[in-house]
């Protein structure tokens, strides 16, 4: 078993570029949300939550299909590019579900009376976390990378429709989280000025998502070229 | 599909037979359940919680806890000396190895069960007896679709440090609909509502039975190969 390979100094490649424009888009849309959007008149500032609750939970479903997808990708395909992709898209995405897990309870004490219920949305987005987190454990146990990519894969694959069955038989449950004010059949009721700074928060961490996950990629390619060096290394000696 | 099925037996039976010649994993997961259905009667407050309220929890506690600790089992004595090297070279498709293990398991899990509703029965005093026939349609659907995972689970938890500890990390999300369904019916049923009311639940026990066998059986080979 190689040792974990740990790079030091500089992450090679442009993935800062992208990481530092979303940052800034993120405190752009801030200043919109906080300022020039109208506050809510029944949740008041509470409701300010919302650009950050929303567009985080939009990036940890985007990073858990883009897992899945590559998971697929990889057993098919084999290339390892593909396990790399999934394994940092992981990473990323249990920070976006960390997000969306506390900033939910900081908007629902005010508003619900309790930090936490067992709704839908929110037991469904709690067990994507322990997947996302079983499936980081899964890969940190494993040492042969080969191996690890081919376990990792099934895990990503079998996820994706426990994701599904966590949510159905919750809804079987009463649900209090608030229903859809955009994607839903009537089309948006969310006023104006709301859905434009929404959107632009969703399109930002989507950006943000994408910067976070190159970065974490790009670092994790320059792992795996360190430890084949070092691998080459032990052969030459 | 007959040989697949044949030879699916064949695992099965090998498996079974080993196990009844130690009865080792049978009688520790057997102690194991009774202790767990023993202690959680003494986890509860007597004076505000009833036995029967707590009854159905217990029930699905036990069985999805006694079903982990045994499905590592299957796996963890095929690492023993690699004998799985020597199962992956006999002339065995992978899909009957895995259905074969599922099979095992099943029969594993099945039999401790089948002891273990008497004793759970007389222990919280539930009237099992007139719900009988339902109640286990229910513990039969719920134990396929944990089995059929946590079988597959275990073929690459078995592989990782920590096997134990990893395959309760990894299987405990995917007991959640499964244990969730059956609960709720099995409350149902304890306190005499008409099994017809269930069908909602009993569509995602079947659903979550059909998907994940489905899909177990299509991605077990990249569990195993070398």
């Amino acid at each position: 078993m190689t040792e974990p390979a740990r790079v030091t100094g500089a992450v090679p490649g442009r993935s800062h570029v992208w990481l530092w424009l979303a940052l800034a888009l993120l405190a752009g849309v801030y200043v919109r949300a906080l300022a020039f959007t109208p506050v809510e008149r029944v949740q008041g500032l509470a409701q300010k939550i919302f650009y950050i609750h929303v567009p985080s939970a939009w990036a940890a479903f985007l990073a858990f299909i883009v897992v899945s997808a590559c998971s697929v990708g990889y057993l098919v395909l084999k290339d390892q590019r593909l396990d790399l992709i999934a394994a940092s898209s992981a990473e990323v995405g249990v920070v976006f579900t960390s997000g969306v897990l506390l900033t939910g309870p900081i908007w629902a004490k005010p508003i619900w009376g309790a930090w936490w219920t067992w709704d839908a949305r929110l037991t469904s987005t709690l067990f994507l976390w322990f997947i996302f987190f079983g499936y980081l454990v899964m890969r940190s146990a494993v040492g042969e990378p080969g191996q690890r990519a081919r376990y990792s894969s099934v895990l990503g694959i079998l996820g994706a429709p426990l994701v599904v069955f966590i949510h159905v038989s919750v809804t079987l449950f009463r649900t209090t989280h608030p229903q859809p004010v955009v994607l839903k059949p009537q089309g948006p009721t969310l006023p104006g000025e709301m859905l434009t700074t929404l959107l632009l928060s969703v399109a930002v961490f989507t950006v943000f998502y994408l910067a976070l996950t190159a970065r974490r990629y790009a670092l994790a390619k320059a792992e795996l070229a360190r430890a084949q060096a070092l691998a080459e290394g032990d052969h030459a000696a | 599909m007959r040989e697949l099925l044949a030879q699916a037996a064949a695992v099965a039976a090998k498996d079974l037979l080993l196990e009844l010649r130690s009865r080792t994993a049978f009688l520790s997961m057997l102690a194991f359940t009774m202790l767990v259905l023993a202690i959680f009667n003494f986890a509860r407050d007597p004076t505000a919680v009833s036995a029967s309220d707590l009854a159905p929890s217990t029930l699905w506690i036990t069985f999805s806890f006694a079903g982990l600790l045994g499905l590592n089992r299957g796996f963890a004595l095929e690492r023993e000396n690699r004998a799985i090297d020597g199962l992956l070279l006999a002339p065995l498709s992978r899909s009957a190895l895995y259905l074969g293990k599922v099979l095992a398991n099943l029969a594993f899990v099945g039999a401790v069960e089948a002891i273990a509703l008497p004793a759970f029965a007389l222990f919280f005093n539930v009237p099992v007896l007139p719900v009988l026939g339902p109640l286990v349609l229910v513990i039969v659907l719920a134990t396929v679709g944990f089995v059929a995972v946590g079988t597959l689970l275990s073929a690459m938890a078995v592989a990782t440090r920590f096997a134990e500890l990893m395959l309760a990390v990894l299987m405990l999300p995917f007991l959640m609909p499964p244990v969730s369904a059956a609960a709720q019916i099995t409350a149902r049923l304890f306190s005499g509502r008409p099994f017809a009311e269930q069908v909602g639940w009993l569509k995602i026990l079947v659903g979550y039975d059909i998907v994940f066998v489905i899909l177990c059986i299509l991605v077990f080979d990249w569990t195993v190969e070398e």
